[in-house]
């Protein structure tokens, strides 16, 4: 009898502290000044050069250099981290850079159960070799389809844009940012001052954008802003995702689980007892 | 040292050692195939492990991309949706019998408890198993095992956590059957009081990642049909376990009634119908449950205006052809008294739920994609050998130890 309740005891205590800690989910602290990007699609002129200084920048194969790429929507891949597509639009050609939103909360380093995908304490979030499993559980939640996974390797690796955190680390800006030829098409800088920006060039120039900063909301805000003269879904970008973080989908989950760990097992328990009086009771009437 | 005492440890060593090859002996001999070895069953089933064996050596040096048709929009296919999510839903009879036999001591089920254990236990083993066959990295699974990485706000670090522990209990709550085996009396009944914890321990276990499995998908809004997405996942998934795990278990308790026939007592076979008849009113209730609750969650997210296109078509021949028909059969079987109705409404259970569970992870999943995934013949063909290699192992252990006969002499 006493092993058993020793045994159930450790049990509880073991899934509580499994679960306990998990309460905390991944919360990235917003008060925190989180380092971002501000794409002005009107003034990128689509001339790429920020997808060059990427591949450079974090050692991936050159770009396809050919005006045609234009033709077809292309999407980041394993050789590409960022990616600028054209968009035909009621006010002609509008060019978008597209990478990863380096969401305040990113749902993927939600879902990692090693913390490879990393939100790190600039911004950035990050995928750290070392750690993955290569489980794609991140690919499965996030809301933008980002990461990429390396099929045809056996030593397969995740890809997605890393907001050059290294050259953020050295005070550098990010690579793309760095090289962009347009007139101010990407700004980098701390979040709170690229909204403030963003309204300022949205009420400045009034007609010449849609007022909506994209990302400003959506799925909780994303580290990477966007403005635009027409409205997003012209552009490629879903409009169906909400303003309610990812992560905030699982939480109410996460909560119960420790609640189910220290309240079942005792209620169980207690009914085995209850049963066994109860055939007790029988088999001496009997 | 004097002569007497080197005589004695002597003697001990002696016994000692010829205990040892006693042991041995009995090893040897029970690992032995026991029949013919040439059956139609085994050749095949070889011949389905050796291609799986050749086809995991490919995937193992050339990437997943190389035997799988996994991409870049369905990062999860066969192996995730049907191995481990269906599966896992399956081996559910497991912790739903422990409930009735160890927590309700409900008696009549006693017979068939054994047996389900060990089914859900290699369930577990096998298709939680096949996760490892998918990770893409598989050497640093250790990493959210040892602690140097714990993704605690991770569902899937929650499951995977929690099918470890799980395996763990059921081992446990199966163990008796191998000291029996072994003849360790003692042991034995070290063991068997264990195993009311370890049932309680399993059945909150069984709770949590059962409905955890649906949780993995809470964070697919937008991507999932919204008849499929609901912030309900995770009930549906732990209620509908509860049904899957039984009809599997009727299904099952049918086929090893033809395939193990004599080592299946009288009084069992007697009882046999009982039992089922028993099951089959617990999943009627479950499902009508279960059925209920789908119809609230579908009112509740307002998602009428699919209904009237072929996703909602094929939504409503999951819920209706695959949930509700077979709840009514198992009513009908009930009234009747016909095991036909029971076992058929048991198989349109089954294939409801591996409907339910490809259309969350797979078929609903990106629903909007030009591209759809659809399995190659090669990740069929490990499926089928992760099947293949549960049976053999079952096989191997119910012609050795006593999951089905009772031993005499170590009643409970
Ligand atoms: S966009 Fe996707 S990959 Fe990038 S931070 Fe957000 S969830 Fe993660
Ligand atoms: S694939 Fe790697 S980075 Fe993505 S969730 Fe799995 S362990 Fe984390």
């Amino acid at each position: 009898m006493d092993r058993k309740e020793f045994l159930i005891t450790a049990n509880i205590a073991l899934g509580a502290v499994l679960a306990g800690s998990k309460v905390r989910a991944a919360e990235v602290n917003e008060k925190r000044e989180l380092m971002g990007v501000l794409v002005d699609t009107t003034r990128c002129m689509g001339c790429r050069s920020c997808e060059y200084a990427c591949a450079e920048a974090n050692g991936l194969p050159e770009p396809e250099e050919d005006e045609s790429v234009f033709d077809n929507e292309r999407t980041q891949s394993e050789t590409q981290w960022s990616v600028v597509n054209r968009y035909e639009t009621d006010l002609g050609e509008v060019f978008v850079k597209k990478q990863c939103m380096h969401c305040m909360q990113p749902a993927c380093a939600t879902a990692c159960l090693t913390k490879a995908m990393y939100k790190s304490e600039e911004g950035p979030v990050i995928w750290r070799e070392k750690k993955c499993m290569g489980c794609r559980f991140c690919m499965i939640s996030c809301p933008f389809d980002i990461p990429k996974f390396e099929y045809h390797s056996a030593v397969p690796k995740l890809h997605k844009c890393q907001l050059c955190l290294d050259r953020i680390r050295n005070g550098e800006q990010p690579a793309c940012v760095e090289n962009c030829l347009g007139d101010e098409a990407l700004v980098f800088g701390k979040r709170s001052e690229l909204i403030e920006i963003a309204r300022k060039r949205i009420y400045g120039e009034l007609g010449n954008y849609v007022n909506h900063v994209y990302g400003e909301h959506e799925v909780g805000g994303t580290g990477m802003l966007y403005l635009a003269s027409v409205p997003f879904d012209k552009l490629g970008f879903r409009n169906d995702l909400g303003s309610e973080s990812y992560p905030a989908l699982t939480r109410q989950f996460l909560y119960t689980v420790p609640v189910v760990i220290t309240l079942l097992p005792p209620f169980l328990l207690a009914i085995s007892h209850a049963t066994k009086r109860e055939q007790g009771k029988e088999k001496s009437e009997e | 040292m004097n002569e007497k005492e080197v005589s004695v440890t002597g003697r001990r060593g002696e016994i000692v050692v010829k205990e040892l090859i006693k042991f041995s002996k009995f090893m040897i001999n029970e690992l032995k195939p026991k029949g013919r070895l040439l059956t139609p069953f085994n050749v095949i089933a070889g011949s389905i492990l050796i291609v799986a064996a050749i086809l995991l050596a490919i995937r193992f040096t050339k990437g997943l991309g190389s035997i799988t048709n996994l991409s870049q929009s369905y990062p999860w296919g066969l192996w995730i949706g049907f191995d481990v999510i269906t599966g896992v839903a399956f081996a559910g009879g497991a912790y739903v019998l422990t409930f009735l036999v160890y927590i309700l001591r409900m008696e009549k089920y006693h017979p068939i408890v054994r047996v389900t254990i060990l089914n859900g236990f290699l369930a577990y083993v096998f298709y939680a198993g096949a996760l490892l066959l998918d990770l893409g990295r598989p050497w640093n699974v250790i990493n959210p095992v040892i602690g140097n990485s714990f993704g605690v706000s991770s569902v899937l670090f929650l499951v995977a956590w929690h099918f470890m522990l799980y395996m763990t209990a059921e081992f446990i709550e199966f163990s008796p059957a191998i000291a029996e085996w072994l003849g360790w009396r003692r042991i034995r009944k070290l063991l068997a009081s264990l195993t009311l914890g370890a049932v309680i321990f399993g059945i909150t276990l069984s709770t949590l990642h059962q409905s955890g499995l649906g949780a993995l998908y809470l964070m697919t809004k937008g991507k999932l049909h919204p008849l499929w997405y609901t912030e309900f996942i995770p009930l549906l998934f732990f209620v509908s376990s509860i049904f899957a795990g039984l009809s599997m278990v009727i299904l099952e308790g049918t086929i090893s009634h033809k395939v193990f026939r004599n080592q299946i007592s009288s009084e069992h076979r007697d009882s046999h119908n009982g039992i089922v008849f028993g099951l089959a009113k617990i999943c009627a209730a479950t499902m009508f449950v279960y059925f209920f609750l789908k119809l609230l969650v579908f009112l509740h997210d307002q998602s009428w205006q699919f209904l009237f296109t072929p996703w909602g078509y094929w939504y409503l021949l999951e819920v209706i052809g695959f949930v509700l028909l077979p709840c009514m059969l198992f009513i009908h079987g009930l009234k009747r008294e016909s095991l036909l109705f029971v076992r058929i409404a048991a198989i349109l259970t089954l294939v409801g739920i591996v409907l339910n569970r490809l259309n969350i992870s797979i078929i609903a999943f990106k629903w909007y994609e030009p591209v759809r995934y659809y399995p190659t013949w090669m990740e069929i063909e490990v499926t089928l050998a992760v099947i293949v290699a549960e049976i053999i192992v079952f096989r191997w252990i119910v012609n050795r130890m006593p999951v089905l006969r009772e031993l005499p002499g170590m009643g409970e």
